[in-house]
């Protein structure tokens, strides 16, 4: 087990190396100037504040030192925690910008990827060899799959929140309220909350439920399944077993989707306008505001990095071979 | 995007196909005239490929350019409505057709042939290469794309088609670099390959001849899957902002509905065609793929 985790964990480091790599490079390496080309939207009128602004910049990119040195402290200036000052807002902190828009992202994440997998796996076992059930699931859950986040967004935008008039349809919570602990903010809170989660919900949906129902017939068809039917055992018993062994595959399908569900919490908030890393991506990108664009990759490749450490571990404890590993069994 | 979504194989990983003559042909046809599934999702994305090639002739004016009355409703002269600024969104939507169908063949073409290659050299060569290509692999498999992309697009001032579809394949690859390595690894060990291996054949022709040929359902399939992918991670990309410049796609279509509010105007004209193309394209080529694999894999078949 602990050369599992530890094979992962050299990856996952490795990874983290490879993107801070890359984010030093691709300003460094691009053609033109990226701190005339961030400057140029900069909505300074003032000369002397604007020179004041590119010294610091030229300064920060260490444009005057070797290469290995501005590689090194970058690297070191990441280490202390410190991704640089925001263009569009400067003079803030980059990391307090991303801190501020973290709990939104991850607020409608966690309940859209969790929910989403946990009720997506029950329907694709439940509909998996039922011919009239799966004749619908199919269906229904590769049009799901195919669809844009985007999308699905701006229609759930659009019937429930414009023509029903039933939901918010902008925004984290209402502009005439401040950030506060009462009941009326929370409550607007969860309004402006429901419809962005539900449309990652969806079309998150039909990609499990797919996965799942693949893996259960080909459980159903195991040597297993086969004896145990043979030997009369109840099909609910039979489909108790398959469930088990197909939530492995399931498990490590959490890690490789965690990217695209990702992006589809960037692409939906951008739609719902809703103060999470999309937006702050977008705005940054309006605003050629680099440092706020980097420093959110960096976070958010962290992010899914943590995230798969955590699905190992959930791994190991689920599965009893990986753990037979640990005291010796045959690998 | 898709890696779940009817990823071929998790079912068959095990027993590829045998090699045989042409009987099988006619056996593979014999099935595929009769799955349902392959033929709707066939002749839907065979349409819409239609309309994308044919459709930009019948129409003589620049997709962009402000040709109509402002904010119509879909009418007779314009099929599917104009724009705020009097853009015909019919042509708009026709020549965004043919720019996603080439995103997704020149995308998942990138993407194929780095996945492919890296699958089977991993897979047939084994030992330390095979350590060093799956970690490569693992790498980008955790690294989010579409993340990778904004940053890595956000640079360039031009935006092409050609590069987008470049870059999209270079972080798309990885999963289907590891459902080949899988099965190169089983083939490898096979008595035919190890006779190929011994008549001192090279490597690469003993991947190309032997190899490859007895998997050719499972690459087709991956093929389509890179495809409706790149074309999903292209959208996302012309959402936020970072499509080709001065382009038509889908994409786009949906970004500028979105940036100049068609929702609260209730222009539903503007974000549903959009919408709703890219969800049939991908939609009927993830079917199409259920097909194939129901073709080509007789545990599958339910006739």
């Amino acid at each position: 087990m602990w050369r599992y985790i530890g094979r992962k964990l050299f990856v996952y480091l490795l990874t983290f190396v490879i993107a801070v790599t890359i984010n030093w490079m691709i300003p460094r390496f691009m053609p033109g100037d990226p701190v005339r080309s961030m400057l140029s939207r900069a909505s300074v009128g003032n000369p002397e504040a604007l020179q004041r602004m590119n010294d610091y910049y030229t300064g920060v990119f260490g444009f005057d030192t070797p290469l290995h040195e501005q590689y090194l402290a970058f690297w070191g200036g990441l280490l202390r925690g410190d991704l640089g000052v925001s263009v569009m807002l400067y003079p803030q902190p980059v990391l307090d910008i991303i801190l501020r828009s973290v709990p939104y992202t991850l607020a409608l994440l966690l309940p859209a990827i969790i929910l989403s997998w946990i009720v997506g796996n029950r329907i694709g076992a439940f509909a998996a060899r039922k011919k009239l059930l799966d004749n619908t699931v199919l269906p229904v859950g590769y049009v799901l799959t195919a669809m844009p986040y985007m999308w699905l967004a701006l229609l759930l935008a659009w019937s429930l929140g414009i023509v029903a008039g039933v939901l918010p349809t902008s925004g984290g919570y209402s502009p005439t309220l401040r950030p506060e602990f009462s009941w009326l903010f929370i409550s607007s809170l969860i309004t402006h909350w429901i419809l962005p989660f539900l449309s990652m919900f969806i079309v998150a949906l039909g990609g499990w439920a797919i996965g799942m129902r693949n893996m259960i017939i080909y459980e159903l068809e195991a040597d297993y399944s086969n004896y145990l039917q043979a030997l009369g055992a109840p099909s609910r018993l039979i489909r108790r077993y398959a469930f088990r062994n197909a939530m492995l595959p399931q498990i490590t399908g959490l890690a490789v989707q965690l990217g695209t569900v990702l992006s589809g919490a960037l692409l939906t908030e951008i739609v719902f306008n809703y103060p999470g890393l999309g937006t702050l991506i977008l705005q940054a990108l309006n605003n050629r505001d680099f440092f706020v664009l980097q420093g959110t990759f960096l976070f958010v490749v962290v992010g899914v990095l943590i995230a798969n450490f955590i699905i190992d571990i959930v791994y190991v404890l689920v599965d009893p071979r990986t753990r037979v590993q640990m005291t010796g069994g045959a690998a | 995007m898709s890696e779940i979504a009817g990823a071929p194989g998790t079912a068959d990983a095990a027993d590829a196909p045998e090699p045989t003559a042409e009987r099988k042909t006619s056996e593979v046809l014999h099935f595929a005239v009769r799955n349902p599934k392959l033929l709707i999702g066939l002749g839907i994305v065979l349409t819409l490929l239609l309309t994308g090639i044919i459709g930009p002739f019948f129409i003589d004016h620049d997709p962009n350019e402000y040709v109509g009355p402002q904010s119509q409703p879909p009418n007779g002269e314009y099929w599917l409505g104009t724009t705020s600024f009097g853009q015909d969104i019919w042509a708009q939507f026709v020549y965004g057709l043919r720019s996603t169908f080439l995103i997704g063949a020149f995308g998942g073409g990138v993407a194929f042939v780095i996945g492919t290659t890296v699958g089977f050299v991993a897979g047939y060569k084994g030992g330390i290469i095979d350590e060093i290509l799956n970690m490569l692999t693992n790498v980008v498999l955790v690294l989010p794309a579409l993340v990778v992309l904004i940053v890595a697009t956000a640079y360039l001032d031009v935006r092409g088609i050609f590069v987008q579809g470049v870059f999209i394949g270079l972080t798309s690859w990885p999963w289907a670099a590891r459902a080949v390595r899988s099965q190169a690894l089983s083939l490898s060990t096979r008595d035919y390959v190890d006779l190929a291996r011994l008549s001192g054949r090279r490597t690469w022709r003993i991947i190309t001849t032997e190899i490859a040929p007895n998997m050719s359902s499972y690459l087709v399939m991956s093929f389509i899957l890179l495809f409706g992918g790149s074309i999903l991670i292209a959208a996302g990309l012309d959402f936020i902002g970072l499509g080709p410049s001065n382009g038509v796609s889908l994409g786009l279509m949906l970004e500028s509905a979105m940036k100049w509010s068609s929702l609260y105007l209730g222009m539903w004209w503007w974000f549903i065609p959009p919408g709703l193309g890219i969800t049939t394209i991908v939609g009927s080529l993830y079917i199409l793929n259920v097909g194939l694999d129901e073709v080509f894999n007789p545990k599958l078949r339910e006739l």
